[in-house]
């Protein structure tokens, strides 16, 4: 028995609320409904539900979840860490709760008030006085944000590689072309140019404006995790876990790892890469599309080196608007994206990865057999493949 | 006089704090195998042991990495202030402030040499480019 997790998972259902800035509901409420929806795209009903998985900053408790839904009994529950990191991760768990027995049908969500609840980015320290712990060594000195942390890390990199903030707007101009074109995205019908991206203001000079940081967005996103052989009994085409992985690697923090000889580089997605290539026996090549975690433009380029897209300090150049949209030779992010459609934590690229195998996205690309998904970077990672067969 | 935020003091960290309330910014040192490691943490990643001292840092160093923080403005800086992460020349790197110089004239490389101030509420470590360099 091959000790891996390619074809004894499957997505068999995905569903989401709308993406928002004012959801007006609870988060509670918000998780419900997306696990609702994701069981009815799978024709599941609750009571067939066995197992949940979330992200450890979610603030819906799975037995609130159980019994909103109506959930007798649940046989395996997990979270997952590092938030968006986990985005993936998610997945993997379950799958590997269905592949071990341990539970049928597994539900995976993420839902908050992001926007109009408790946001991220410092806001909840304008009335600190003391700082939390992971942050002892940054706040002091002003480094309070998530756009701060990633971009001490990317302005290495720049200094490395000669990459600079306009080659990373070319993913803003991507994301915001493929948002264009969806309905359900926030930038629906709202396309940007490189130019509009240059002329936008600093977030944290050189390395991020405006337009490099993903939104800030109210949803719930959830998917619906059983074997493939059940899977395929279903409403769905199943989308096949053809491998998963978690990652993290020596002398890292959440956000901050600014201590290894190494500070251009995101080591956590070359193990997170390292690992889904080895299981799926595939290469990058034998990728149609992907959805690249998207939180802040620069880590894009890193992790298509990371994942072997293209070479060490060369996705600036390879990374073109061409190459990375609908019709190109990678598109990237077809929903839009957590820049263009909402921030889900991840949840969203996933759920269009989906789509991607099925042949449902708005922005299709023609013939995808392999769709890669990654979460959150510059934290301990997570990474996905997900096949049509 | 002015405050910053304040980091909350843990047993790992408890010394370096202390040690900047009497001016001196020290680095963590294993007794076990004599690597220097910063941020604090209890066990050395190397060979494992809990026991360990510390030096006091020259306080020369260059900058390693460096950002303007625009957005949000916060109470306790300036419109514009330099957030760099500095490699000492002990070998460890650390995130500071960098004073005493125009924000368009930093670059990475650059020498530059530690002090400690002592603000209304936390002394900390805070960096300007090094004099004779």
């Amino acid at each position: 028995m091959s000790r891996s997790l390619a074809g004894k998972a499957a997505i068999a259902g995905i569903g989401q609320t709308e993406f928002s800035k004012a959801s007006g509901r609870s988060e509670l409420q918000l998780a419900c409904e997306s696990i609702k929806s994701a069981l009815d795209d799978a024709g599941l009903a609750p009571r067939d539900v066995d197992g949940m998985v979330t992200f450890t900053m979610d603030s819906s408790e799975e037995c609130e979840v159980a019994r909103n839904l109506g959930i007798p009994a649940l046989r395996y529950f997990s979270r997952t860490t590092y938030g968006g990191g986990g985005s993936c991760a998610v997945v993997m768990h379950a799958a590997m709760a269905v592949a071990t027995g341990a539970a049928d049908v597994v539900v995976c969500w993420r839902a908050f008030n992001e926007r109009s609840g408790m946001r991220f980015g410092g806001a909840a320290m304008q009335g600190a006085s003391m700082l939390p712990p992971f942050l002892d060594m940054y706040g002091p000195y002003g480094l309070l944000t998530p756009a701060s942390w990633v971009a001490m890390q990317a302005r290495r990199y720049m200094h490395e590689y000669g990459a600079t903030n306009e080659h990373f707007g070319r993913i803003a101009v991507v994301d915001r072309k493929h948002a264009a074109n969806n309905p359900g995205a926030w930038f629906y019908q709202r396309p940007i140019t490189l130019e509009d991206h240059q002329s936008s203001r600093w977030i944290v000079e050189p390395v991020l404006r405006l337009l490099d940081c993903c939104q800030e967005s109210d949803g719930g996103v959830a998917v619906v995790v059983t074997t493939p052989e059940r899977a395929r009994d279903l409403k769905q085409k199943p989308a096949v876990i053809r491998a998963a992985a978690q990652g993290a690697y020596d002398d890292g923090e959440m956000c901050t790892s600014y201590y290894r000889d190494d500070v251009a580089g995101l080591p956590e997605m070359a193990v997170v890469g390292n690992k889904l290539w080895k299981d799926s026996g595939l290469k990058p090549s034998d990728i149609q599309t992907a959805f690249l975690y998207d939180h802040f433009t620069p880590f894009v380029l890193v992790q298509l080196e990371e994942l072997g897209f293209c070479k060490r300090g060369e996705a600036k150049d390879f990374a073109t608007v061409e190459r990375l949209s609908i019709g190109g030779e990678l598109p990237i992010n077809t929903s839009g994206g957590l820049l263009g459609e909402a921030y889900i934590h991840g949840m969203n690229g996933l759920t269009e990865c989906v789509r991607q195998i099925r042949g449902t996205s708005v922005n299709q690309v023609p013939g995808v057999e392999h769709a890669l998904v990654t979460a959150g970077t510059g934290c301990p990672t997570s990474g996905l493949i997900l096949g049509s067969s | 006089m002015s405050e910053r935020l304040a980091p909350t003091t843990t047993p790992d960290t408890k010394f370096f704090w202390d040690a900047l309330k009497d001016g001196k910014l020290l680095i963590q040192r294993c007794k076990g195998c004599q690597t220097l490691r910063h941020p604090p943490r209890p066990m050395c990643p190397r060979c494992n042991a809990l026991t360990w001292d510390t030096i006091e840092a020259s306080g020369k160093g260059e900058v390693y990495s460096f950002v303007l923080p625009r957005h949000p403005r916060w109470p306790w800086f300036d419109e514009t202030y330099v957030v760099a992460l500095v490699q000492l020349e002990e070998g460890v790197r650390i995130v500071s402030n960098l004073n005493d110089v125009d924000a368009a004239d930093v670059t990475i490389g650059m020498p530059v040499e530690a002090y400690v101030e002592h603000f209304d509420n936390v002394s900390l470590p805070q960096f300007r480019p090094r004099r004779n360099a």
